[in-house]
């Protein structure tokens, strides 16, 4: 990277951080877009939720599978349910899941704004009296910090559900056994810490996602990069902040 | 410049520039009260940015931007919405909300401005602005299922909804045809009859200016080169002004 791009990076990630810093600010400005607000969750999660919940199904199924002949080998495959439940709850299902709605949720939000600014459809809001950053931005900022979370504990439960089918592919696990494996190995540390992140995830995706949308230019060629950099930027947001939780949850010891 | 008792736009001495671009210099002039005053020149040469400055979406490095006996650069935001409920803005590109249907790009100003109105009444409002561009029965449709001209006559539709003083129109007949284009300039007259507004068009369609223009105001090089009506500039000597009416 050249110093121009060391440069540049640091510029972009200050102005990410004023849009954020503004969204607090507005936020809690009187005239909340509840309306606004209500509908953007169900756009958000509604149009994520098929994606996730088979993503989340595979990835337990796989994982199940992948693991079961390292754990035969050493003996221990009852132990299959306790740490394929550890390894979906703590990191996968979480990280997928934001990853999936990094690409969703983030390219959508991404596109959607940046064609409302290149057309000055964001111009006519604000000409009719009204603050688009609160009606557009914090409304789906907000959207995506509650709904990421509801979406990857769905995802924990879909993911653990496609583990039960893939330890019964070449054993035989009964129902009760698997979850009584699976509660007794999962405790308040392993399940908070990972939900708690989520929030932080669905915060980077709809904040990067409207300040893309939001700086977008140079026409219908602007939408498209608006849209690819929403879901570049908050895909790296995601494993930098997945970085920095594991690190404070073991600093804490949390694990 | 003298101010008018009637004058609800002063441009005063306003300067803009992009970088090294300096789009307006010492740009200076006024809208009357029930006047309909064009804006003419090429393409480039900074009369969207005039309009936004006037709107407040740009703000000028320096001169004065009156509307209205405010002083738009040093408005507080809530006073600028205030202000902006009696200022119409039809945009170049109609500016329609895509994800909202007709029926909601017009109720989207009044649900802003008029809080506490009734359902039945804000559905007379939309009628009747529909109504008066023609319309009625594109209500539940999408803006993607209009035509352009229809795009712009419900652009208008929703500008004309708040019942604004002032209307600034921002090119209204470019990208249209011969025919739709005449169409828009006298909903345009009809408009300013009915609403008893004062309009401020930026255009460089000949035709639209000479159906629609009180005055005309030359932009070049962004300045005030001259002002006149339509005979008078149509009949200058200057070469500048020549080369827009030949």
């Amino acid at each position: 990277m050249n110093t121009s791009g060391i440069k540049g990076f640091f510029l972009e990630a200050g102005a990410i951080a004023r849009f954020s810093g503004r969204f607090f600010r507005e936020m809690l400005k009187p005239r909340f877009e509840f309306a606004e607000f209500l509908r953007q969750c169900y756009f958000l999660g509604n149009r994520s939720l098929p994606l996730v919940a088979i993503t989340a199904f595979i990835m337990g199924l796989v994982i199940t599978i992948q693991s079961r002949p390292t754990l035969v080998e050493f003996g221990a495959e009852a132990w299959l349910p306790k740490m394929v439940s550890v390894s979906l709850v703590r990191e996968i299902a979480p990280v997928i899941t934001a990853l999936i709605c990094a690409g969703k949720i983030g390219s959508g939000i991404g596109a959607e704004l940046g064609s409302m600014k290149v057309t000055e459809q964001i111009d006519a809001m604000e000409v009719s009296g009204t603050n688009p950053y609160k009606f557009l931005a914090v409304t789906r900022i907000l959207a995506a910090t509650l709904m990421v979370p509801v979406l990857a504990i769905l995802a924990d439960t879909v993911s653990l559900y496609g583990a039960f089918l893939g330890a019964n592919l070449r054993g035989a696990v009964s129902w009760q056994l698997f979850w009584n494996q699976v509660f007794s190995t999962l405790v308040y540390g392993d399940v908070l810490p990972s939900l708690i992140k989520t929030f932080f995830f669905g915060f980077a995706i709809g904040v990067i996602g409207c300040y893309m949308g939001f700086t977008s230019s140079k026409g219908t060629e602007g939408v498209g990069i608006s849209a690819n950099s929403a879901v570049v930027v908050a895909s790296l947001a995601v494993f930098i902040l997945d970085l920095l939780a594991v690190q404070v949850t073991d600093i804490l010891k949390l694990n | 410049m003298e101010t008018n008792s009637n004058t609800v736009i002063k441009v005063e001495g306003i300067n803009k520039s992009f970088g090294d671009n300096h789009v307006l210099r010492d740009f200076s002039t006024q809208l009357l009260k029930g006047e309909n005053l064009v804006v003419l020149g090429k393409s480039g040469s900074g009369k969207s940015v005039l309009i936004k400055c006037i709107i407040g979406l740009l703000k000028p490095e320096s001169g004065t931007v009156d509307v209205l006996g405010k002083n738009v650069p040093e408005l507080e935001q809530e006073e600028l919405d205030q202000l902006r409920v009696k200022v119409g803005f039809l945009f170049q590109s109609n500016a329609l909300y895509d994800s909202m249907s007709i029926r909601q790009n017009l109720e989207f100003p009044l649900r802003r401005h008029r809080k506490n109105m009734k359902q039945e009444v804000v559905n007379q409002l939309v009628m009747e602005v529909l109504g008066q561009v023609g319309l009625e029965d594109t209500a539940d449709k999408m803006p993607s299922e209009l035509s352009g001209g229809m795009k712009k006559r419900i652009a208008l539709a929703r500008t004309l909804i708040l019942k604004p003083e002032i209307i600034l129109y921002d090119e209204p007949t470019t990208g249209l045809d011969p025919i739709t284009g005449r169409g828009i300039s006298s909903l345009m007259l009809s408009v300013q009859k009915k609403y008893n507004s004062s309009s401020l068009i930026i255009s460089h369609d000949l035709a639209c200016v000479q159906m629609t223009a009180n005055r005309i105001v030359m932009l070049i090089d962004g300045g005030c080169y001259t002002t006149g009506t339509w005979k008078e500039l149509q009949s200058s000597e200057d070469e500048k002004v020549k080369q827009f009416f030949e």
